[in-house]
């Protein structure tokens, strides 16, 4: 899951991670009110989207005047923002983030991960902050420093120290950085997160250590240990497609063809996506309904991939294993009466009473067309989609 | 021979009381020599209880004890599906099969921190498990699509998994072991693990490698492969269509900072002498074509 910045530094504060003052703002007056109360002469109004690259796109601006802050932010508020990351769509931006302004002497760059070959938390910096980072992972790696922290220990003093040096942390800035970076670790791990991005972290003219930004995410798997997280949560954020289907417990990913893959098990979704691209075809989604595919499941499924635009056709992939054929063909056939579906419809069935699920689809009269393999399926259902 | 599990390995189920954990005790039960490598199971309120004849112990410590059991496997809650690997690495168990899926990163790191050092071997966890075919069955795979033959299959997906083995089938190549390592991006066995023990078995003349995107076990492995095996390897990587940035059902499957990809897997695995099909309705025709 992922949040804004502005609850990023909230979360941060909380652990000791020093960052700007600063305010969210929903509309252009708080935004103002926001600049008052921080006082000074120089504000950054920042674009609260759940993407990087803003600052290029045009949803960074310094504001050397309250004027200034009220015309950023109405410029700001409501535009499309495009970055390398929102697609060429852009998104909507419906928040902001009103912060004093910074004393920027050198930019650097900080961030944690889960490394799966260390299976360790690794500690990143570069000297190259404020660039994205994987051009300067690409061109200059012997700029990324690393340090992977032993989970019972925590991050060593040494360790924290030698990052400081390697990426030019001065002398006078040293303590500050080892307790910056064992703030992060400590905030990375209490709250389960799976990213940690500090971009930049700058270094300021009276030799302080400052996060200019917070990227955090967490590890889906511990919500259910994180409530105050899960409240941070912006729908507006997230397709509307998936937010709909994670309702419905079905792991869904709006993707840009127009082909609607139904099937169950991750591995496999994926596999028919590729085979579908395989045979010509380009698919329209990715959906793994899980081990339990029940009529209602499977009428929300369908009803979902029906509102894709220019939907040409939907392929059913199943190998029941612990799911039956016969069950998920009952399902079909009750979720395909129940959304009138109007485009052509390939099922492929294999495993446990394939047999029974391939008679209760034919007895169905419904317009289904059966395949006999994988190949089969993607070989039709790209026929299907062409007519 | 077979590689980790055979007729002779005997087998506690952690979470036997839950409604997953009876189900496919149940199934695995009936399958092959089920009937006497199914010894105990586990619930601390329940010791002294038993599930359809199968004692249940208050520990896996007591079940070891009492049956001498070597493996378990683990259908516990995500919450506490850690904790109960950590029990059974405590227990000095050869091999542990974790099933749960949805276990925090966090608590995995801390697991694998602890087994550094021991000699118990973890399978996933979020994966379907082990079956070596006509002996035993460990984990949620259908049996029946199974048989026994010279082919090793290991994959980090379920589905596609059974998949595999079905061609396999149809092409009438059996199967030495089919292990699933799971979709976890922190988990026990990888790719280059199970290769290993192929390379080393018998009974196994090819392997079936089944990826997909996120993380870089494939390249590691194939590159394994290259020095190492001296038995043929094919491959399939699920995800040439997935979207950066996405994690696709599995918590592992994803490409992050450009890294992962399937196009730089399957590039790295041709190098390495693997033979590769993007068309995952071709991994049983794949591995026929290396067959001697």
């Amino acid at each position: 899951m992922k949040i804004h910045e502005y609850q990023g530094k909230e979360i941060f504060r909380k652990y000791g991670v020093p960052t700007p003052r600063g305010y969210p703002a929903f509309s252009v007056d708080e935004a103002v009110e926001a600049a008052r109360k921080l006082g000074g002469s120089v504000w950054v109004v920042k674009a609260q989207i759940h993407a990087g690259g803003r600052g290029k796109g045009g949803g960074v601006k310094v504001a050397r005047s309250l004027d200034e802050v009220k015309n950023f932010s109405s410029k700001i508020l409501g535009m499309q923002l495009k970055t390398h990351q929102t697609g060429p769509e852009g998104q909507k931006v419906r928040r902001l983030l009103v912060e004093e302004g910074a004393d920027i002497k050198k930019e650097l760059y900080v961030g944690m991960v889960v490394d799966r070959g260390t299976q360790r938390v690794v500690l990143m910096a570069s000297s190259e902050g404020g660039m994205d980072i994987e051009e300067v992972a690409a061109r200059t790696p012997e700029k990324i420093h690393k340090a992977a922290i032993d989970p019972v220990q925590g991050l060593s003093d040494a360790d924290a120290d030698e990052i400081s040096v390697s990426i030019g942390i001065p002398q006078a800035a040293r303590a500050q950085g080892r307790t910056l970076f064992k703030a992060l670790y400590k905030c990375f791990i209490d709250t389960d997160a799976s990213l940690a991005e500090i971009n930049p972290l700058i270094y300021t003219g009276d030799n302080r250590v400052i996060a200019l930004d917070a990227k955090l995410n967490f590890d889906d798997n511990a919500l259910f240990r994180h409530p105050e997280i899960v409240e941070m949560r912006d729908l507006d954020e997230e397709n509307p497609a998936e937010v709909e289907a994670s309702k419905h417990d079905l792991n869904y990913i709006q993707l840009d063809g127009d082909i609607g893959c139904l099937v169950n098990g991750a591995g496999l979704a994926m596999a028919t996506m590729d085979i579908i691209k395989v045979y010509g075809g380009s698919p329209a989604n990715f959906l793994d309904v899980g081990g339990g595919a029940t009529t209602d499941k499977v009428t929300e499924a369908f009803k979902i991939m029906l509102r894709t635009p220019g939907l040409k056709a939907i392929l059913v992939n199943i190998f029941g294993g612990i799911m039956r054929c016969d069950v998920i063909a009952e399902a079909l056939v009750a979720a395909s009466k129940a959304v009138s579906l109007k485009v052509p419809l390939v099922v492929r069935l294999e495993g446990t009473n394939v047999e029974q699920g391939k008679k209760i689809l034919a007895d169905s009269k419904l317009p289904i067309i059966s395949a006999v393999n994988m190949a089969d399926a993607a070989k039709k259902v790209v026929e299907a989609a062409r007519k | 021979m077979s590689i980790l599990i055979n007729k002779n390995s005997r087998v506690i189920t952690q979470g036997i009381t839950g409604k997953t954990g009876q189900f496919h005790t149940r199934m695995s039960r009936e399958y092959a020599n089920g009937r006497n490598c199914y010894v105990a199971g586990v619930n601390p309120k329940k010791a002294g209880e038993n599930f359809e004849g199968i004692p249940i112990f208050g520990s896996v410590k007591d079940a070891k004890a009492q049956t001498g059991a070597t493996v378990s496997v683990i259908y516990v809650p995500p919450p506490f599906a850690a904790a109960a690997i950590d029990e059974a690495v405590d227990a000095g168990l050869e091999l542990v099969i974790c099933i749960t899926e949805g276990i925090p990163v966090r608590d995995m790191i801390m697991t694998r921190h602890r087994m550094a050092g021991k000699k118990t071997i973890l399978v996933g966890p979020n994966c379907p498990g082990v079956i070596t075919p006509d002996e035993l069955k460990i984990g949620i795979m259908p049996g029946h699509i199974h048989k026994k033959g010279p082919v090793g299959v290991v994959s980090r997906s379920g589905t596609l998994t059974y998949e595999a083995v079905g061609q396999l089938r149809e092409l009438g190549l059996g199967q030495s072991t089919c292990v699933g390592i799971g979709g976890d991006p922190v988990n026990g066995l990888k790719h280059i693990d199970v290769l290993r023990m192929f390379n080393d078995d018998p009974q196994t003349e090819a392997v079936v490698m089944v990826g997909e995107i996120g993380g870089s076990d494939e390249e590691t492995a194939a590159r394994w492969v290259k020095s190492h095996m001296r038995k043929p390897v094919v491959g399939f990587i699920a995800g040439v269509t997935a979207p950066p940035g996405k994690r696709m059902g599995h918590a592992g499957a994803i490409i992050s900072g450009g890294k992962g990809t399937a196009q730089e897997k399957l590039a790295v695995m041709e190098e390495c002498g693997i033979r590769t099909t993007r068309n995952p309705a071709e991994m049983g025709k794949t591995l026929k074509s290396v067959l001697k």
